[in-house]
C-alpha cells in the first residue's frame, strides 16, 4: 500500500513535470530565439552558441524617429489612466449594488450581468462612429471614458467581482459608522475601500493585464505613430520589414510582456483568488 | 412599575436613534443612483445606445462617409443569399469553436485534476502551466506562434529529428486553422484555475464513500467528479465559447485570414467590412447575426444543462 502510494506520487510528479516542460517549451524557445541571428533561427538548438544581444539594442531603435522607450511610456500612460478610472468607477458602482437600497437595483444588476456576455462586435461600430464624430480618434479618450463609466475591457466583470467581496464585509460596520454620522460616501471611502483592498488589487491586476494585451481597441482608435503603444509598434515592425528580422522581433515582443510577467509573479495569490471567486461565489 | 418606566425610556431613546437612521433613508434612492451613475450612464451611452444604433445601421447602407439610407432587410438578404465570404467564414468559425472549446476544457480539467493533490511543488507546476495564458491575446504571443510554426520554425525542426517532414503550417490552408486551435488550447489556464477551485470544493467524503463501495479511480471520476463539477463545466463552456467566437488578434497577426482565407474567421470578416471598406451597415448586420449565433450556442448549452448539470440543492437529496 505504502509503496503503491509512493509510486503514485512519483508518477504524478513526473507527469506534471513533463506537462510543465511542454507548456513552457515555446517560452524557453522564445527567450533563446531572441538571442539568435537570422541564420541560426532555424536550428533546433534552444540557445545560440553566442548570444546575439544586438537583437535587443537594434530592435529597440528599429522604428525610424521613435524608440521603444517612447512606445513603452505611451502604453504606461494609457494603462495607468485606465487603471485609475476603472478601479474608482467600478468600486463606486459595486458599492451601490452591494450596500445601497434603491428601486430597480436587482434589475440593473441582472442587466449588468448580461452585458458581461455581450460580444463587443455589436457595439463597436456605433461606438467608433460616435468617438470619431467627437474627435476622439487618435487620443486615449476612447479608453479612458468607457473605463470612467465602469465599462471598457473587464468593466462589468470587475463590478461583479467587487460586489461579491463587498457583500462579505459585515454590515455591522456600516451601521456603526452610520450611527456615528458618517455619510454613505464616507462609508464607501473610509470603511469599504480599505476592507476590500485585496479585491481592488485583484481588479487592478486584471485590468492591467487585459488592457496591456488589448490590440483590437488600440488598432482601431490610435493611428499616429507618436501615440502608438507597444502592441501597435510590434505590428508596425512586422509590416514594415520586407524579410522579417525574427531575432529583433522576438526580442522586442519579449520586452513587451515583461511588465505582465513581473506583476504576475508579484501578485500570484490575488490572481488565482480573483479568478476562482468570479466563478464560484456567484 | 418604576422599572418598566426606565425600560420604556431606554427603549424610546433607542427608537429615536433608529428613527434618526431611518430618516436618513430617504436619501438612499438618490445616493444609490448617484453611486450607480457611472455604470448607468456608461450602459445607456456606450452599450444600449450603440446596440440600438447598430440594429438601426444594419437596416441601412451606412458607410461613415454618407448619411445612412434605410434599405430594409437588404443587408441580411445579401448576407444569406449573395455573399460568398459569409458562409465560408461562418463555417471556419464554427469549426474553430467546436474544436477549440472541448479540447481546451478537456486539457484544463485533466491538468486541474493532476494539480488537485496535496503534494509539494503544486504551486510551482500551476505557475508553469498557467504562464502561457498570462500573455493571452497579446500580439507578442502571436509573433512567437508565427515564428514557431513557420516553414523552418522549431516545430518542423523538431519533427525533422524523427524524420518527419512537417507541413508549412501557417502557409498551408489545411493546417493554418489547426495552429490557431493549438494556440488557443495551449492557453487553457483560466479555465484550469476555475476547475481547480471547483475540484477543491468537492467534499472528500464523497470519494471515501465511493471507494468503500468499491469504485475505482475511473468510476469515481464518472460518478463523483463530473457531476459535482458540472455547473463549473457549464460556466467554463459558456465563457470559452463566447471568447472563441470573438477571436481576432491571433488570426489577424499570425495568418491574416489566409492562406486562401482558410483562417478568415467571422470577426475578421466583420472587421474588414467595417473598418477597411467602411460598410458600417453591412458590418452591423454581421454583428447582429454573430450575437444571435452566440445566443443560440448559449441556449443549447443552457437548454441541455438540465440533463447533464447536477445541482446539489435540487437533486442531491433523493
Amino acid at each position: 500500500m505504502k509503496t503503491a502510494r509512493l509510486y503514485n506520487r512519483f508518477f504524478n510528479h513526473i507527469s506534471l513535470l513533463v506537462i510543465s516542460l511542454i507548456m513552457m517549451y515555446p517560452i524557453f524557445w522564445w527567450v533563446g530565439a531572441s538571442l539568435k541571428t537570422n541564420e541560426e533561427m532555424s536550428s533546433a538548438n534552444l540557445f545560440p552558441k553566442v548570444p546575439h544581444w544586438a537583437n535587443f539594442s537594434d530592435g529597440w531603435v528599429s522604428t525610424p524617429n521613435f524608440t521603444f522607450t517612447h512606445f513603452y511610456l505611451n502604453t504606461f500612460e494609457l494603462v495607468a489612466g485606465i487603471l485609475f478610472t476603472s478601479v474608482l468607477a467600478c468600486s463606486l458602482v459595486a458599492f451601490a449594488f452591494a450596500r445601497l437600497d434603491f428601486p430597480l437595483r436587482n434589475v440593473w444588476f441582472a442587466i449588468m450581468l448580461v452585458t458581461l456576455m455581450l460580444p463587443t462586435q455589436v457595439t463597436v461600430v456605433p461606438q467608433y462612429v460616435m468617438f470619431s464624430k467627437w474627435g476622439w480618434i487618435n487620443t486615449y479618450l476612447p479608453f479612458y471614458i468607457p473605463h470612467l463609466l465602469a465599462g471598457g475591457i473587464g468593466g462589468p466583470f470587475f463590478i461583479y467581482l467587487l460586489v461579491q467581496f463587498m457583500r462579505s464585509v459585515p454590515k455591522e460596520l456600516d451601521e456603526a459608522a452610520k450611527i456615528d454620522g458618517c455619510s454613505w460616501f464616507g462609508i464607501y471611502w473610509r470603511i469599504m475601500l480599505p476592507l476590500v483592498k485585496p479585491a481592488l488589487v485583484t481588479v487592478g491586476i486584471y485590468c492591467f493585464l487585459w488592457n496591456w494585451d488589448d490590440f483590437f481597441g488600440q488598432m482601431l482608435y490610435i493611428n499616429s505613430i507618436d501615440h502608438y503603444t507597444i502592441n501597435l509598434a510590434l505590428k508596425l515592425f512586422i509590416d514594415s520589414q520586407g524579410s522579417v528580422p525574427w531575432g529583433q522581433l522576438l526580442a522586442m515582443s519579449l520586452c513587451s510582456i515583461v511588465p505582465s510577467v513581473v506583476i504576475f509573479f508579484l501578485a500570484q495569490r490575488h490572481f488565482v483568488e480573483g479568478m476562482s471567486a468570479g466563478a464560484l461565489k456567484g | 412599575m418604576n422599572n418598566a418606566a426606565v425600560k420604556g425610556t431606554a427603549g424610546s431613546v433607542k427608537l429615536d436613534q433608529v428613527k434618526k437612521i431611518r430618516s436618513k433613508r430617504w436619501e438612499t434612492p438618490v445616493t444609490g443612483y448617484l453611486f450607480l451613475s457611472p455604470w448607468l450612464i456608461g450602459f445607456l451611452l456606450l452599450t444600449l445606445g450603440p446596440m440600438v444604433m447598430s440594429l438601426y445601421y444594419s437596416f441601412t447602407d451606412y458607410s461613415l462617409l454618407a448619411a445612412p439610407n434605410w434599405v430594409g432587410f437588404d443587408n441580411y438578404k445579401q448576407i444569406f443569399t449573395d455573399d460568398d465570404v459569409f458562409p465560408k467564414s461562418l463555417k471556419i468559425t464554427i469549426t474553430f469553436v467546436l474544436l477549440t472549446v472541448p479540447l481546451r476544457l478537456m486539457f484544463a480539467l485533466f491538468i486541474a485534476m493532476l494539480l488537485n493533490r496535496k503534494m509539494k511543488g503544486m504551486s510551482f507546476y500551476r505557475t508553469m502551466v498557467y504562464f502561457p495564458s498570462l500573455i493571452g491575446t497579446s500580439i507578442a504571443v502571436s509573433i512567437l506562434w508565427k515564428n514557431i510554426f513557420s516553414r523552418n520554425g522549431f516545430i518542423n525542426d523538431f519533427l525533422g529529428i524523427f524524420g518527419i517532414k512537417g507541413p508549412a503550417w501557417i502557409a498551408d490552408p489545411k493546417y493554418a486553422l489547426g495552429t490557431l486551435i493549438i494556440l488557443m488550447v495551449w492557453q487553457f489556464g483560466s479555465s484550469m484555475i476555475i476547475f481547480l477551485a471547483g475540484l477543491k470544493q468537492i467534499p472528500t467524503d464523497l470519494y471515501e464513500a465511493s471507494s468503500v463501495d468499491g469504485a475505482g479511480k475511473f468510476r469515481q471520476f464518472i460518478s463523483v467528479t463530473l457531476p459535482m463539477l458540472s455547473p463549473i463545466i457549464l460556466f467554463n463552456a459558456v465563457q470559452t465559447m463566447i471568447n472563441t467566437f470573438q477571436m481576432f488578434t491571433q488570426a489577424f497577426v499570425i495568418t491574416n485570414g489566409g492562406p486562401v482565407k482558410s483562417t478568415f474567421v467571422y470577426v475578421m470578416y466583420l472587421y474588414e467590412e467595417a473598418f477597411t471598406k467602411f460598410h458600417m451597415g453591412y458590418a452591423s448586420a454581421l454583428a447582429w447575426i454573430l450575437l444571435v449565433l452566440i445566443g443560440l450556442f448559449a441556449a443549447v448549452l443552457f437548454g441541455t444543462s438540465r440533463y447533464w448539470v447536477f445541482y446539489e440543492n435540487q437533486g442531491g437529496k433523493k
